[in-house]
């Protein structure tokens, strides 16, 4: 790690004022995903802000819509009763999150804001076409995801809260990497308020992303026959030596068709 | 440099240290509780494992001056003052569940955590599930597993400790 | 107390220090005064050194030295050395080239070090590392053995021409080829044995240390064998005579050959104490670790086997390259040779056998021994190819290894590519582990599986290996520049506790546990009166260290000798205390008895009469209770055994899944089952590994592509199965415990039987065999290729 000031501020406006007036600042979050690239010496922050004492942990259902607070952690999403009783899929996504050790720390927020594209909660953010919260303005998943590492936050935006409207039915599937773990294809479908909506990530080159012929499919008809006939390009998928483009685009099919099942 | 309060092992420290100081540097190079390991530096393999505030968590993804205030459980905190085993020690003991020894500390309290959290007996494909936070290049797991499955049972009332 | 001797299943006595978080690794010490070093590795795979500026990099904060090539180079410092000598078949020594501490000229693989930063902190050590500036000139690159031996391919050493290191033969050729001629049936298989990193969960670490008071040189470093490198490094390297250079291999978190070799950072943290007049530190990291370890495997293979129409095997013939990486790792010559082709009879009695091998430079990471080092790609090329002749001819997989096995009664055989085997019975553990692995009741579980969608296979492998190295008459005579005996030396104490002092190193192996055992044994005393003690030159007298299954076949066997010595003195002492002939002298459990009489002494009453010699034979005896051996085996041994695995494979995403592994072994004597188990468990687990998720691959531009646990798949414990594990014995012939070894069997046994039983599973694919790993992609593409082709039907 290179050398970084570190501040821990009690307030979002705090936050806020600390990331805007130094744009070599970074927000650290559950620091899954951040404190590894800082080991690896591949960022280079002047200074590093801490959100865990904003208060933005917890979470809340009402109105059919569950919340979500930026900084609770995987593990507290995937244990949640209320969660689980109201969108399964994501309690059992959360719950799929890295290892123990890693859930106990990460955070929604953190995986959000960083936009791995090879990170679960952006295909439950998107299919679910959750609403973001930000210190200063409500965004649509649809409009957040802007390719790989690449959202709408502007400079020194901190997410407070994602709130999922509940779904009729919803499920996920993934695949991971062998080695790390991180989903090399995951797959989220989801029928609710916004009708059908299937999400993909760890696939694209690009990030999460909808796959709007399976939505088209399923809006017809909610089974796997319906996804029997549509073909997922190969073309802008990733390939590394632990799958080509090609198996990549065989894997969102077979994923699907388990989310689908998953879903019920 | 920063100052850090914090307690290990139920002892009180305060300590400074860089920003950049990972809590296992503090806990190792500070405080010399060299039981903690580092097996990695992408935080796979599990071997610095300790638990804050009462879970587990990779010492090594964790920035010692975020444990400011925190209560931090190291390997050797574990056993009694009158050196009595926890339970999963004397359980990977008792089932020869480490070689080396190198993995062993991250892998013993993140097996405690698991247990902790899974009150219900865990089978066998759960326990290794549970385990995949850890690596161990000796044991081929075998024994660990056996191991954890013995230890939850103690842990939880259902038996007696291992000699 | 309970039996605690030979064959006891007792816990170890190491276990509650590491338990307790009270081991001692490397990383663990630190010295008043310490500074820390960091390593700056190239980054290309070729290239030629410009220059070096190291003036941004020495004004950097806490910054104490900053080494270069030319630093060792102007004091004299030698290259790293190669413990094996291999000559080609025309006679000609191998390409021997220089392997200098730090790339002089030239870098030749990724992370090979081109300067050394030595800092108040490790922090600091990195940050002025990366500030160095380092100018290449890049030069065309070969990872891969076929693009290095490619016509006009770059050569990684000017003096290897074709980038040849040895092309090496063993067997007659022309005997072989005139077998063939008259063969009914020629089965090939060309196969390769996929580059793995041991990943030794401790990454390797060294402190060196200086007493300018005495001159003496302290080194203390993550090594299986300590006296190796003290005399590795001081006579070749450093120069620092045996007296002054103390090498220290303190607990270690696994080898599994990794840590055989003397590597760079021993020699450049001892040296830079030296001249520094401060202790100096480095630890490895674990992405250094995997372009700086030695890697294990990487062979290309294409192996024939003439048969005539009964199946009997009548002649194979192979042809071996092998990848030695940028330079000659210090056992590297040895492995494609004289531990692999020496192993190709295997447990069949194929009467005559020819193989060359082509030992190859590429811009690699050394390669070298890693957990049964040559003799895992041996059997992985039999076992594979029986199981492609079997499915060749149409013959019974099982009924052809029958038909092909060296009878129980054929011992001693003379195998025609050089070895002896004392002791076997081959058919007895395929029946042991044909039995356990229900392998009658396999049909009836495809046909579930099936019903659930899933691919079901069996495999086997009927496998041998020779370890307990090495006779040194014999390791001599093919090469090797030292003797592979074991020193033990036992002390009883005055009253009678005993200080086992051995040249084997423990690092997981619980030897502390099992030698005390056999003292046990042999002493009649409780294991908690023993301890053992390794790893440290200024205590242990000598020794060669741990590898090849060799502590207790010939570091165990050094102790019984030793303890022989110890009984047969303490006779004496009885025979005079209790006015007897020596000759009337038994000792059993702890008691020197005077043949049929009740008069006896205990141990202690001959331990406290030899150190208190008041009552004392004096004239004719020494006082004192204590005796060193060095044992020198007489032959190998030749652990084998059976392993039997059983996968499922998912056909929509091509994931292969172990559902069941059995090993039965022949390991000889076992000291104690419950690490003997242990020992197979990580074995099969290494194999599994191998065989199913590991590889460590080099993409076009030279750079090692799976290099973190991000991008190599190291096995968890939720790939892998429960493992049933049945030791079958036949006692080693040649040596005193009767011990063959058990450290490599499950990682030698194990990919065949995986493979085996993968391809099973994709019979109705017309697969007949696929290179390690099995993975998912691999797996997917053949079941896709075998839809369409059946689907064009």
């Amino acid at each position: 790690m290179y050398a970084f000031a570190y501040q821990k501020p009690a307030t979002v406006a705090e936050a806020v004022k600390l990331l805007s007036a130094d744009p070599e600042a970074k927000a650290l979050a559950g620091g899954m995903t951040y404190i590894p690239v800082l080991k690896q010496r591949l960022a280079r922050p002047s200074a590093v802000v801490d959100l865990s004492g904003l208060g933005l942990a917890g979470i809340g259902v009402s109105g059919g819509v569950v919340t979500i607070g930026a900084m609770t952690t995987h593990a507290a999403v995937a244990a949640s009763a209320e969660v689980r009783r109201a969108i399964p899929a994501l309690a059992a996504l959360a719950g799929g999150i890295g290892d123990n050790e890693v859930r106990h720390r990460g955070t929604i927020g953190g995986s959000l804001a960083n936009d791995d594209p090879t990170a679960d909660y952006p295909a439950a953010v998107l299919a679910l076409g959750a609403t973001l919260r930000t210190d200063r303005r409500t965004i649509a998943a649809d409009g957040y995801f802007q390719g790989m590492f690449t959202t709408a936050l502007e400079p020194g935006e901190i997410i407070t809260a994602v709130a999922f409207p509940v779904p009729e039915k919803a499920g996920y599937a993934k695949f991971p990497n062998p080695a790390s773990r991180y989903a090399m294809v995951g797959v989220f479908v989801a029928r609710g308020p916004q009708g059908v909506r299937v999400a993909v990530t760890g696939a694209g080159q690009g990030g999460v992303f909808r796959h709007t012929a399976m939505e088209k499919a399923l809006e017809k008809s909610w089974s796997a026959d319906a996804l029997a006939g549509v073909a997922t390009p190969a073309e802008g998928l990733n390939a590394d030596l632990h799958g080509s483009a090609e198996y990549r685009a065989h894997l969102v099919g077979v994923m699907a068709r388990r989310a689908l099942a998953a879903a019920g | 440099m920063p100052q850090v309060s914090l307690t290990v092992n139920g002892k009180r420290h305060t300590v400074e240290v860089e920003t950049r100081t990972l809590l296992v540097e503090l806990l190792r190079e500070k405080l010399g509780l060299t039981g903690t390991h580092v097996g990695c530096d992408t935080s796979q393999c599990g071997a610095c494992v300790v638990h804050v505030d009462g879970t587990s968590v990779k010492s090594c993804t964790f920035l010692a001056v975020q444990a400011d205030g925190a209560s931090v459980t190291t390997i050797e905190g574990l056993a009694a003052a009158d050196g009595t085993l926890h339970p999963m020690q004397a359980a990977f003991r008792e089932h020869h569940a480490l070689q080396c020894g190198f993995c062993t500390p991250g892998m013993v309290m993140s097996a405690i955590d698991l247990v902790n959290s899974h009150k219900e007996r865990m089978s066998e494909a759960e326990i290794r599930h549970g385990l995949e936070g850890n690596l161990c290049r000796c044991t081929g797991y075998h024994n660990i597993v056996k191991a954890v499955a013995a230890a939850q049972e103690v842990m939880h009332g259902r038996a007696q400790a291992a000699e | 107390m309970g039996h605690e001797g030979i064959g006891a299943a007792v816990k170890r006595k190491e276990d509650e220090r590491f338990l307790a978080g009270r081991g001692h690794y490397v990383d663990d010490m630190n010295r008043p005064g310490q500074a820390h070093a960091h390593l700056r590795r190239s980054d290309r795979p070729h290239a030629r050194i410009l220059g070096i500026d190291t003036a941004a990099a020495a004004a950097m904060p806490g910054v104490v030295a900053i080494l270069t090539a030319a630093d060792f180079e102007a004091a004299g410092v030698g290259g790293l050395p190669c413990g094996w000598a291999v000559k080609s078949k025309d006679g000609s020594p191998m390409i021997e080239p220089m392997h200098p501490v730090l790339a002089s000229g030239k870098v030749r693989h990724v992370g090979d070090p081109v300067a050394v930063v030595i800092a108040e902190t490790r922090a600091e050590a990195r940050d002025a590392a990366e500030a160095l500036v380092v100018s290449y000139e890049d030069l065309p690159s070969a990872a891969g053995v076929r693009d290095a031996l490619a016509a006009g391919a770059a050569l990684v050493h000017d003096e290897a021409a074709g980038n040849v290191c040895y092309d090496w033969e063993i067997g007659d050729r022309a005997l072989v080829d005139g077998a063939f001629a008259q063969a009914a049936r020629v089965v090939r298989l060309a196969l390769t044995n996929n580059r793995l990193v041991p990943n030794a969960m401790e990454p390797r670490a060294a402190l060196g240390d200086f007493d300018p008071s005495s001159g003496e040189y302290t080194l203390i470093t993550t090594s299986q064998n300590p006296h190796v490198i003290r005399l590795l490094m001081g006579a070749f390297v450093l120069h620092i005579p045996e007296h002054k250079l103390r090498v220290i291999a303190p607990d270690v978190g696994g080898g599994f050959g990794s840590k055989i070799y003397h590597y760079a950072e021993e020699a450049i943290v001892t040296f830079a104490a030296g001249r520094l007049r401060r202790p100096v530190k480095w630890t490895a990291d674990r992405s250094e670790s995997f372009v700086s370890d030695a890697h294990g495997r990487d062979h290309d293979t294409v192996a024939e086997m003439a048969l005539d129409a009964q199946g009997n095997y009548l002649a194979l013939r192979v042809s071996t390259i092998a990848n030695m990486g940028a330079y000659l790792s210090t056992f590297a010559p040895s492995i494609p040779t004289y531990l692999y082709a020496t192993l190709l009879a295997g447990v069949y009695k194929t009467p005559v056998i020819y193989a060359e091998v082509k030992a190859v430079f590429t811009n690699t990471v050394p390669v070298d021994a890693y957990r049964g080092a040559g003799r895992p790609e041996a059997a992985y090329l039999l076992e594979r190819l029986t199981d492609v002749i079997a499915h060749d001819t149409g013959m019974d997989r099982v009924e052809l290894r029958r038909r092909n096995f060296i009878p129980a009664g054929a011992f001693p055989y003379q195998t025609p590519v050089a070895l002896q085997y004392d002791s076997g019975n081959y058919e007895r553990t395929l029946e042991v582990a044909m039995k356990a692995a229900d392998w009658a009741g396999f049909p009836a579980r495809r046909a579930q599986a099936q019903a659930r969608g899933r691919l079901r296979g069996i495999g086997m492998s009927t496998y041998l290996e020779a370890c307990g190295i090495a006779p040194s008459h014999i390791a001599g005579a093919l090469g090797a520049r030292a003797g592979l005996y074991e020193v033990a030396n036992i002390r009883v104490h005055p009253t009678g506790s005993v200080t086992v002092f051995t040249g084997s190193h423990s690092h997981g192996q619980g030897h502390e546990t099992t030698f005390a055992q056999i003292v046990a044994e042999k002493l009649g005393v409780g294991i908690a009166q023993v301890d053992v003690v390794h790893g440290d030159t200024k205590e242990v007298p000598f020794g060669m260290g741990t590898y090849g299954s060799r502590s207790l076949a010939v570091g165990g066997s050094a102790m019984v000798k030793a303890l022989d010595k110890v009984i047969a003195k303490g006779k004496r002492i009885a025979a005079h205390l209790m006015e007897a002939a020596v000759a009337d002298i038994e000792f059993a459990d702890g008691k020197f008895t005077v043949s049929g009489t009740d008069k006896s002494k205990t141990l202690t009453d001959i331990s406290l009469a030899a150190y208190i010699p008041h009552n004392y034979p004096i004239e004719e005896l020494e006082p004192g209770l204590e005796e060193i051996a060095f044992y020198d085996p007489k032959n190998f041994t030749y652990p084998g055994g059976c392993h039997i695995a059983e996968v499922e494979i998912d056909p929509e995403t091509g994931v292969v899944s172990m559902v069941n592994f059995v090993a039965v072994d022949d390991i000889g004597t076992v000291i104690n089952p419950m690490i003997v188990h242990g020992q197979v468990h990580g074995g099969v687990a290494q194999g599994i590994g191998q065989a199913l998720l590991e590889h460590a691959q080099y993409d076009q531009a030279g750079q090692l592509v799976s290099g973190s646990f991000m991008d190599y798949v190291m096995p968890r414990a939720d790939d892998l199965p429960a493992i049933h594990v049945g030791t079958e014995s036949t006692p080693c012939l040649t040596n005193p415990l009767g011990s063959k070894g058990v450290g490599e069997v499950g990682a030698i046994g194990s990919p065949p039987a995986v493979i085996n039983a993968v391809v099973d599973a994709l019979r109705e694919y017309g697969v007949r065999h696929l290179d390690m790993p099995a993975s998912a992609p691999k797996i997917w593409s053949i079941i896709r290729a075998g839809q369409s082709r059946a689907a064009a039907e």
